[in-house]
């Protein structure tokens, strides 16, 4: 792609970027496309760490008395576990394929504020590195992702200071990203797309930016109340001054509950686009599809203190709890018969993506039915805190999210990368996985009902518990050996370069495949406009009278050959790449160590932030 | 390949639903400010009359003077309007007058707060003395803190202005600075009635 | 939002004093303001005499709050004038914390004395 440079600002130091190639570009771009792949590679990398604690922990556990990781490692490894996984795997690889693909789904060229946008993912690798960092200045966040007080505020190590700063960055990147998002989708869709024309995807993502709006700022309260009783001695938490633990549970999980919708609606837009294109046949019931989400959006609010109910909240609060955590399964089961019914009598394919989606889908519906089984109060007051509770969340976070995001990836990686990835290996990643994560989690159900309790370290051999757990790290090095499988594919696709025949590999249903694959960097040379849901599919497509499928005219979808862009027939301003977001996101981390060593720091951070800031805002958005 | 060409001219920016990004941005932001604040709100709620020891809210607060610093806040509120519509009407010099006006106004309710929480500590309530001084300060503070974010918004508007940086429709930026600002006036519309004027305790104290 | 251009101040400063298409102004403002001091001062009055008001006090002072806050919004963050879609986002966001904390403050029964 030609390098595209301009003349510099005039006089005023230093020169505003320009280039849009080339590897410092990378630190410059406000391109939603190369912002999207930032997110991706580096919540992959995350997702390898966050894997290597999984095999850790998985060693630790897999006899009875290991001496691999001692009491205080293992908390710090499984708490580092689920932080990663969660806030630095899932959430930002839901971002890396929102910010790809929205504004190409609704026909626009970028988001809404492309250099919030850049400063979101910085702030977000940021907060990572910061939270990583405490491995080496102290020692790792050791309380668990839900960090309860009062451990959390009394442990004399200064991991839980880095867990609430790290999450207290990264929860600002993810607000300004879904701000960000959520305008985007509300306020640039291209002619024609109205409300109930959007792909269940970007539906998705909108209830999803929804949801983090407003739970992330309790998060953030709580954080901060956590912080301070750490740091400066207050007493948020602390029962022998009068405060109470309980608020921080509420607090925790008033956004802990939509976290999980969060990490899970992206995964069931990708089953909504997936099942389709390969059943060669419309979402069934788009519209219920779209109203149940916005429903577990909803009702996601409401059911928070299930994660509470053996904290002494009494009979009225469980029940009431129980009761719409039980209601929330139905919009839920409202989704699953809709992608069942899209399968049914559908000209059905399997590729990997479409493995996937239906794996995604199968592990879904038993994590689910374990969910179920949660709500009943009084079994809970069984399940709680041993491994029936780990296995239900491993089923529909790893079977439901990461399945969801492989899919995402299989699908999709050819309208990014311009080229496929291997069927064959990808389908022996599918297997090795499922199978892999079947061992590795299955067995904790009964694990829990024999009584394994979380988050510790050991468990005698006289438990019994030895075989299952045998299974079950026989399984995580399975699921090792799948990721491994799908690196390869990647690595060694992306050496050969093998072109794609056709910018539509899939013969898909929407917008983003009408451009090149990859896309220029304007992504369209034309907005389209839009007639109807599935526009792309019945620009190539209408039914004769019978219903079967009959091309429409040649050259109508007009896709052009594969890797070419015919050019725009006027010219197109596209947001000019910036140094500011990278600036003033480097301040906020600089502050959060400030806060543990040194108030200078706090003050040079502040300074470079606000630099940084009134930088941004003196500079237009596209350069003179 | 396609020659790109970043032109010079802005685009006219139309959205969807007719509304601008930024006005939809602020109002979605403002929106999660209220979970943001009601967290903090909740906390003082629940933990009132909590303290396992004093000094308590009656032996500190001067309503009196908290009423005079709220008039301030309300009138920036006021001032800020009057800066919105002199921008409107393209009168910059009073929008700069009102912008100002507005930016000391609000320091002079920070300045009223530093001294206030000055006089508490001075009669022994500070940060960490009980739950009160925990739940005081960090909600006061944390709205002190986006009073003064506004401040320095404010300022910087009026800066620019003045360095004619800003854009041809100044009464945009105006807008969405007073929605912030307003918005950090209704916070404290409700801390005032909350924390200062309900009793701590049986009717009474 | 106005285009008129009018040379002398004067008239410009009584156009835009007086409402017009009922969008406020300046003149409406300071009024509103006036209101939003003297709602302000009997808050602060009835705070003066909650013993003799007994369990009226908290009613009648929220209510006072309430009113503060919708005129703030509705006339100076100008939503009663502008789209609907920004008062349902903010609706939202006001409602939610409403019920929300709400519901962790009973569960705490904070409401029982």
């Amino acid at each position: 792609m030609a390098s595209i440079s301009m003349a510099a600002d005039e006089g005023r130091g230093i020169r505003r970027p320009s280039a849009l190639t080339g590897f410092w570009s990378w630190f410059t771009t406000v391109d939603h496309k190369k912002i999207g792949l930032l997110y991706g590679m580096t919540a992959f990398v995350f997702f390898i760490i966050g894997g290597l604690e999984a095999l850790l922990i998985r060693s630790q556990l897999a006899g009875p008395d290991q001496t691999i990781l001692n009491a205080d490692q293992y908390n710090e490894v499984f708490t580092m576990h689920g932080l990663t996984m969660i806030f630095l795997v899932v959430m930002p690889m839901s971002a890396a394929f929102f910010n790809y693909l929205i504004p190409l789904m609704i026909g626009a060229r970028d988001v809404a504020f492309p250099r919030i946008n850049a400063f979101s993912y910085w702030l977000f690798l940021f907060g990572g590195l910061f939270l990583y960092s405490s491995w080496f200045l102290g020692g790792a966040p050791n309380g668990g992702w839900f960090g309860y007080a009062p451990n959390s505020t009394t442990d004399p190590t200064s991991g839980m200071t880095f867990y609430a700063l790290g999450l207290l960055l990264t929860g600002i990147a993810s607000t300004a990203g879904a701000i960000n998002l959520g305008v985007t989708i509300i306020n640039m869709r291209a002619p024609g797309m109205s409300f109930f024309r959007l792909p269940p995807f970007v539906w998705m993502g909108l209830v999803t930016q929804l949801l983090l709006v407003f739970s992330l700022p309790i998060i953030t309260v709580a954080l901060f109340e956590l912080l301070f009783d750490r740091r400066w001695g207050t007493h948020f938490f602390d029962p022998t001054q009068g405060g109470d633990p309980i608020l921080w549970q509420h607090l925790f999980w008033l956004f802990g509950h939509p976290e999980v919708y969060i990490l899970i609606l992206p995964a069931f837009g990708v089953f909504s686009e997936v099942l389709p294109v390969f059943s060669r046949k419309p979402l069934f019931g788009y519209q219920f599809v779209v109203f149940s989400g916005i429903a577990i959006g909803f009702i996601g609010f409401g059911v928070w203190a299930h994660h509470m109910f053996a904290a002494g909240l009494g009979p009225v609060a469980n029940t009431a709890f129980g009761i719409s955590t039980a209601i929330i399964a139905i919009p839920t089961g409202v989704k699953i018969f809709n992608w069942m019914a899209t399968l049914y009598r559908g000209d059905l394919r399997f590729t990997a993506a479409m493995m996937f989606s239906i794996g995604g889908v199968a592990m879904f519906v038993i994590g689910g039915l374990s969910g179920v089984t949660h709500a009943v109060v009084p079994a809970d007051y069984q399940q709680t805190d041993t491994y029936y509770i780990v296995a239900h969340f491993h089923y529909v976070l790893f079977g439901g999210a990461i399945f969801g995001i492989f899919s995402a990836a299989y699908y999709w990686w050819p309208k990014v990368f311009g080229h496929l990835l291997s069927e064959g290996l990808g389908k022996l990643h599918f297997w090795l996985m499922f199978v892999g994560f079947n061992l590795t989690f299955g067995p904790m159900h009964i694990l829990g009902l024999q009584g394994m309790i979380r988050r510790e370290y050991t468990y005698p051999a006289s438990l019994g518990l030895t075989f299952w757990n045998q299974i079950s790290t026989l399984g995580a090095f399975m699921i090792a050996l799948s990721i491994l499988v799908f690196t390869v594919n990647a690595v060694r696709t992306q050496m050969q370069k093998r072109p794609l025949e056709t910018n539509d590999p899939w013969d898909a249903r929407t917008l983003e495949w009408m451009t090149s694959s990859p896309p220029p960097v304007h992504n369209f040379d034309e907005i389209p406009v839009v007639h109807s849901l599935d526009e792309f599919w019945h620009r190539k497509y209408a039914q004769d009278k019978s219903g079967r499928l009959v091309p429409v005219q040649a050259g109508a979808a007009d896709h052009g050959e594969p890797g070419e862009a015919r050019g725009p027939s006027h010219a197109i301003h596209l947001p000019s790449p910036s140094y500011w977001p990278i600036i003033a996101a480097l301040g906020l981390p600089t502050m959060a160590y400030g806060v543990i060593y040194s108030w200078w720091m706090v003050g040079l951070g502040a300074a470079v932030t606000l630099i940084g800031v009134y930088g941004w805002a003196l500079e237009p958005s596209v350069a003179e | 390949m396609a020659d790109v060409s970043i032109a010079k001219v802005r685009d006219e920016h139309e959205t969807t639903t007719g509304l601008p990004h930024t006005k939809l941005a602020m109002w979605l932001f403002l929106s999660s400010e209220c979970l943001l604040f009601g967290a903090l709100i909740t906390t003082y709620v629940l933990y009132r009359g909590a303290s396992t020891k004093g000094p308590f809210p009656s032996d500190i607060f001067d309503i009196g003077y908290t009423s005079v610093s709220s008039f301030v806040l309300l009138a920036s509120s006021l001032t800020m309007v009057l800066a919105l519509g002199a921008a409107q009407r393209r009168d910059f010099m009073r929008m700069r007058l009102w912008l100002v006006t507005t930016a000391m106004l609000g320091m002079t309710f920070v300045g009223g707060q530093v001294y206030e929480f000055t006089a508490f500590y001075r009669e022994g309530l500070a940060l960490t003395t009980n739950l009160f001084g925990t739940t005081f300060f960090v909600l006061t503070g944390f709205h002190g803190v986006h009073v003064t974010v506004g401040i320095l918004m404010l300022l910087s508007l009026t800066g620019m202005s003045f360095a004619d940086r800003l854009p041809d429709d100044p009464a945009f930026p105006v807008e969405m600075v007073g929605l912030y600002w307003h918005f950090v006036d209704i916070v404290w519309i409700i801390i005032f009635t909350v924390v200062y004027l309900i009793p701590t305790g049986p009717v009474g104290k | 939002m106005s285009d008129i251009h009018v040379d002398r101040r004067d008239d410009e400063i009584e156009e835009h004093a007086v409402s017009h298409a009922g969008h406020p102004g300046s003149r409406e403002y300071v009024r509103i303001f006036f209101i939003l001091g003297a709602i302000t001062a009997v808050e602060v009055a009835i705070y003066y005499v909650r013993d003799e008001m007994g369990g009226w006090f908290l009613p009648l002072l929220f209510t006072l709050m309430i009113s503060k806050f919708a005129i703030v919004v509705l006339w100076y963050m100008h939503l009663k004038f502008d789209d609907r879609r920004f008062s349902r986002f903010f609706v939202m966001g006001l409602a939610g914390a409403a019920t929300l904390y709400l519901v962790v403050l009973i569960s705490f029964r904070v409401f029982l004395s």
